[in-house]
């Protein structure tokens, strides 16, 4: 509970907890909530964690996250804990979820890949093949995905 | 249903029921007999980068089979114009049964394939796959060795960029082949695919040193140097002309050891290995007729006769 408490209470929105260690910016930009928006965001980093040794926690305000936005941290953070808070209490519990497929969520990094050219109107599409450890590949040219740099080629 | 992007589309059985069916289609593919088996359909034969052979035989494979070709290329087409490829596969989907395309950005024939409703047969995407290649090199294997099991095959030159030995060697090795990889160290085999074969179970060696597995092979696997896919000329310079096989290098290869290269060659594959019994590769060139012809009956759901006369 302790650090729970180096950031106020939130009265509504979303808490996401059990970030692995140094990676909070980069799920508010996977989120695409790091830039133009006005809602006040709390982040702590390398806090003490009992299941983790250490992690990152993020207080969203007035933002209830939906699953398909959720869904998008399995990349970076698949074991966070997300509880929508309404009235300064536990109002949800949501799980995020690694589908199979990730469509349209991230592009593919490699650079001859035909996905290449924006201008081609058919989705983005990796496939993934495991979820640990975690391997991605792109749906047409196949090219594995390093997991780390996934956060710059968010669509 | 009928698309062939990476070998992966294919089990085992089907690859053998492939060849099986090329094997029939021999007089056929020799202009011996004409079997119009696809009178009617028309080929849309797209090249968005150039070919001679991969090209030449699917052509000869749909004119000798009754069909007709449509080709493209990318020179003087709307493609030159700045078309995407959704929009020119449209248009292909509308003017032909059936499309092979060859293209220089990786991916290119999955995505045409889920662009379009006719089936599409991969002729080679950028580095990636070249599954027709692959079954024409297991086509030319199965003819010298009668069975595809359980050889060793040693492949040599660019394995980084060189699409035919990613497909052939994910092919191989679920028949149980060994492998040898013989390149310079800036033309290995990419990690991904190592480890996928490795996954199968394979047992890969990769060595800079191509004369010390020659007498062991079953199979050598020439490639040559592909300057045009060099980001810079010195990088080229550097490994080209670093591998040369001739006739001498043969002298104490098993008897049964076949040499293969895609085509075409440079300086790594010398003239004199021509006159020995090992070498295959231009018959591996003209076993891109049945072979694609077998593809391209499969494509479009037609029945290969198993006796043709």
């Amino acid at each position: 509970m302790g650090e729970m408490r180096r950031v106020t209470a939130i009265c509504n929105g979303t808490a996401i907890d059990h970030i692995p260690s140094g990676h909070a910016l980069q799920v508010l930009k996977m989120l695409r909530l790091d830039v133009g928006r006005s809602n006040p965001i709390s982040m702590v980093m390398n806090v003490p964690s009992g299941k983790m040794g250490r992690k990152d926690v993020l207080k969203i305000e007035d933002r209830e996250l939906n699953q398909e936005e959720l869904d998008r941290l399995a990349l970076i953070a698949p074991k966070a804990s997300v509880a929508i808070i309404r009235n300064y209490g536990v109002a949800e519990k949501r799980t995020i979820e690694l589908g199979s497929e990730l469509i349209n969520i991230v592009k593919c990094s490699f650079s001859n890949c035909i996905t290449q050219n924006n201008r081609e109107p058919l989705p983005h599409k990796l496939k993934v093949i495991s979820s640990e450890p975690m391997e991605i590949r792109c749906s047409y040219c196949g090219r594995y995905q390093n997991i780390e740099d996934m956060v710059d080629y968010i669509i | 249903m009928g698309d062939l992007i990476t070998m992966d589309d294919l089990t085992n059985k089907e690859i053998i029921k492939i060849l099986d069916d090329a094997s029939s289609l021999l007089p056929v593919a020799r202009g011996e007999v004409y079997l119009p088996l696809l009178q009617g359909k028309v080929l849309g034969n797209l090249f968005f980068e150039n070919s001679t052979r991969t090209r030449m035989s699917f052509e000869t494979a749909m004119k000798r089979l009754g069909g007709e070709v449509l080709n493209l290329s990318s020179v003087g087409s709307s493609v030159a114009k700045g078309e995407t490829l959704y929009d020119t596969m449209q248009m292909v989907d509308g003017y032909s049964d059936i499309a092979v395309i060859r293209h220089p950005n990786q991916g290119a024939a999955q995505y045409s394939a889920d662009a379009v409703e006719i089936p599409v047969l991969n002729a080679g995407d950028g580095a990636g796959n070249h599954p027709t290649q692959t079954m024409l090199d297991l086509f030319t294997i199965r003819q010298a060795h009668g069975s595809l099991e359980g050889l060793n095959v040693m492949m040599v030159g660019d394995l980084r960029y060189g699409r035919t030995t990613h497909s052939l060697s994910h092919a191989l090795v679920r028949f149980g082949a060994k492998l040898t990889l013989v390149s310079p160290k800036s033309l290995k085999m990419p990690m991904e695919i190592i480890s996928d074969l490795r996954k199968h179970g394979a047992e890969v060696n990769e060595t800079e040193e191509m004369t010390e597995t020659i007498n062991s092979a079953d199979v050598i696997y020439m490639t040559r140097i592909q300057k045009e896919r060099f980001p810079d000329e010195d990088e080229y310079t550097k490994v080209a002309g670093i591998y040369k096989l001739n006739a001498n290098d043969l002298a104490g290869a098993k008897a049964g050891m076949i040499v293969m290269h895609p085509l075409p060659r440079v300086n790594e594959l010398h003239a004199s290995v021509d006159e020995t019994k090992h070498a295959r590769y231009f018959e591996q060139a003209f076993n891109g007729v049945p072979t694609r012809m077998a593809l391209l009956c499969r494509g479009l759901g037609i029945k290969v006769p198993k006796k043709v006369k």
